[in-house]
């Protein structure tokens, strides 16, 4: 896919950065005391908290990362979304009030509260600081593969300009204007999914996609006469064919073009030639899209349904919300399977069709092995319970979103704003489900990049609506990066410098270390995203989940609901959360395959995801240790009040 | 080092009631979402049935994320009712 910058897009991307820098002017002289910094004053309305949670919450992760996914893999990618969802009913039933009630700035606050331990507040603060990273570099790396497409700059100026553009928001006004930003974006990101979701329905489904993204490909199959051995016959005899290229499972002919070669997959089964699309990574470093750079535009959008309504050729007109899903359900869909084979001193990478039923991709198992009928073992299983469960407790246990219950008056404003947030990012996610399913069968899927699928499906509609998506895209990850940066820099300047060194500060140089160090953090953001450049990075997010529901969860549920916690359990429990977490991480196959790239090494763990191990583990620790060092004299209330 | 909560926090007497609540509302979500984990886990296949025009996934899947919604506005709605009759009985105490 060739993507062209449009002026439109250019033009809204550049109103929402000098609506950004107005924001963080306006409100920068009304931010001097480290009140204002830290907790913008602690007087945001509810309702704008509430909106400002999703705006937070849903970086682009959420957004491009679970249309994508649910675009290539179907129900499985929305699978992410109710975890994510779901984690919030742990924050409003179990979190929201007496974090408000117990902290001031930070969430290592709040666990202090009772005991005011030197070995809590560094512990918790190194465990927000790792947890935000963790999150920071998705953000960043999402950052700079945006820009590239969508304003037509390189890579590493779209992590520069978001750097910068975060650090001038944090550094003028922190939490203040951090907070607007997350409320403008959260808000626009629901109002467009909608509309954009409307569009999808008012579209109905066509077997040939019908979009302004250029005429869909008419993908046609050679008939195969005979085989014998290696070699084919075609009905055709004036297709030549070059060369074969076979993998364990599936047999390739290279076929040479008028100007470029082309592959197809031998589909013994039918007799035919199917065509593939592949990328070439070739010897001396250029990369070649069906044969072509880059700038040819060969490598065409892909995305439909080869039968809708027992029909191998129609169009639906306007359909309902439960009708888009049976249409769904009862038709037939082309997926993309995905192949890494040698040619020579070539590596290709080819991408053939795969005619999957509606009613499997509306299922969970296409991306998570889940059936034992499919060879999916316990720990497929186990692996997959593990997912959710860090999902699930994960999002309460994520400092960037426990520092804003600070922003609001009182523990019921924080309440309200929790079920605000509810609302906005439950009816976002369940807009997932249709964007991803509409970009599935209607051509917006780029096979080089499925984070595009959401604004490739918003371009199908016209260019106005995919400039504001791509615009929003940007947005929000300033929001979720402001966010994190907030979090880290209460992290470093308030709970490290002033609580457990003890650095004796005035309220003035208390806000100027909070702003040093989000400069700081800001450029660590930058170096890490320009590092990070074009390594598949999606399950960070995953990780900050799992590390933040290990580390810090358990520890805040059994000091708000055990009486008998003790500052060294509470420090026992996140060491051994945040070592027993990423340990699993560190040592699991996805780590090993994706970040390593080491070939043929089979990890030792059985698991990628760490949480259903390092979860149950930091609770033990906390009561063992607790019981262990329990003094006599311990205050019988917990701090829930219950 | 003096540190004192983020608000002059003012007991609304209210608080053991919502805990308790919060926790029990809590419970009432895990169950359903452990059973939705447990189906997808152990047996997928069960995700395929029809319900209507869509299929079990679907409905459980959005039905969960309604579930959720509507427990938060209950819940929500109980807490302020609480505060409610705490703030007036604190009025005619002092009184």
């Amino acid at each position: 896919m060739k993507y062209e910058a449009s002026t439109l897009a250019v033009m809204i991307f550049l109103a929402i950065v000098a609506f950004v820098l107005f924001i963080s002017y306006y409100f920068a002289k009304k931010s001097q005391s480290s009140d204002s910094y830290y907790k913008a004053g602690g007087n945001i309305h509810w309702a704008v908290n509430g909106i400002a949670f999703a705006g937070d919450y849903l970086s682009a992760a959420s957004f491009l990362g679970i249309v994508g996914m649910i675009s290539m893999v179907g129900y499985d990618g929305f699978l992410y979304s109710i975890g994510y969802l779901s984690g919030w009913i742990v924050a409003l039933f179990v979190v929201a009030e007496p974090m408000k009630k117990l902290g001031k700035y930070t969430f290592t606050d709040a666990l202090d509260s009772k005991f005011n331990s030197k070995g809590i507040q560094l512990f918790a603060a190194l465990s927000t600081l790792i947890v935000s990273i963790f999150y920071l570099i998705p953000q960043m790396v999402g950052a700079g593969s945006l820009i590239e497409p969508l304003l037509g700059i390189p890579y590493w100026w779209g992590v520069i300009i978001v750097g910068t553009l975060v650090v001038i928001i944090v550094a003028t006004a922190g939490m203040k204007s951090t907070t607007y930003v997350q409320f403008l974006k959260g808000g626009l990101l629901i109002i467009f999914s909608m509309i954009i979701t409307i569009m999808i329905l008012r579209n109905g489904i066509n077997t040939t996609p019908d979009s302004q993204n250029g005429d869909y490909h008419q993908f046609v199959e050679l008939e195969v006469i005979s085989i014998s051995g290696d070699n084919l016959v075609l009905e055709d005899d004036l297709v030549v064919i070059d060369r074969t290229i076979k993998t364990e499972n599936y047999w390739y002919v290279v076929i040479p073009g008028d100007e470029y070669e082309t592959i197809w997959e031998v589909d013994q089964e039918h007799m035919v030639l199917k065509e593939t699309l592949f990328i070439t990574d070739k010897a001396d470093g250029s990369i070649l899209y069906n044969g072509a750079p880059r700038e040819e535009a060969q490598f065409f959008l892909v995305g439909h349904m080869s039968e809708v309504d027992g029909s191998s050729d129609t169009s639906t007109g306007p359909v309902g919300v439960f009708e888009f899903i049976q249409l769904i359900k009862e038709g037939t869909l082309v997926r993309w399977g995905k192949d890494v084979v040698h040619d020579g001193d070539d590596i290709i990478t080819i991408f053939y069709q795969i005619e999957t039923k509606g009613s499997d991709v509306l299922v969970p198992g296409l991306q998570f092995k889940v059936d034992p009928a499919k060879g999916a073992t316990i720990w497929n299983q186990l692996d997959f319970i593990s997912l959710m469960l860090a999902l699930f407790l994960g999002t309460a246990g994520l400092p960037h979103i426990l520092i804003r219950y600070y922003t609001v008056k009182s523990p019921a404003a924080a309440r309200k704003s929790t079920i605000i947030a509810i609302l906005a990012i439950g009816f976002f996610y369940v807009l997932t489900m249709f964007m991803g399913l509409g970009a599935m069968v209607n051509g917006s899927i780029d096979l080089s990049n499925s984070n595009m699928s959401a604004p490739l499906l918003a371009k199908g509609f016209g260019i106005f609506i995919f400039s504001i998506i791509s615009a929003i895209a940007f947005a929000t990850v300033l929001g979720t990066v402001s966010g994190l940066i907030v979090a880290s820099s209460g992290a470093v300047a308030h709970d490290i410098m002033d609580r457990f060194l003890n650095i004796k500060m005035t309220d003035k140089q208390k806000v100027a270390a909070g702003k040093i160090t989000a400069i700081v953090v800001g450029i660590i953001a930058m170096i890490l995203g320009i590092l990070f450049q074009g390594m598949n990075v999606s399950y960070l997010v995953g990780w900050a989940f799992a590390v933040a529901a290990s580390a810090n969860l358990p520890a805040i549920i059994m000091v708000l609901f055990w009486k008998k916690t003790t500052a060294k359990g509470v420090v026992a429990s996140i060491s051994v959360g945040l070592l027993s977490s990423m340990l699993i991480i560190l040592l699991s196959q996805t780590t090993i395959d994706g970040i390593y790239h080491l070939v043929d090494v089979t990890s030792i763990v059985p698991i990628n995801n760490p949480a259903i191990v390092s979860v149950p583990l930091a609770f033990i620790t906390i009561v063992v240790v607790s019981l262990l060092t329990k003094k006599k004299d311990d205050k019988t209330e917990t701090l829930a009040g219950v | 080092m003096e540190h004192g909560t983020s608000t002059e926090w003012v007991e609304d007497g209210a608080s053991e009631y919502k805990a308790k609540l919060g926790v029990r509302m809590f419970i009432m979500f895990v169950i359903v979402y452990t059973g939705f984990i447990l189906i997808n886990s152990l047996n997928p296949k069960l995700m395929g049935i029809d319900i209507g025009k869509v299929n079990l996934a679907f409905f459980y899947g959005i039905g969960l994320i309604i579930y959720a919604l509507i427990l938060a506005t209950i819940y929500n709605y109980l807490c302020t009712k609480k505060e409610n009759e705490m703030a007036i009985k604190n009025q005619v105490n002092n009184k």
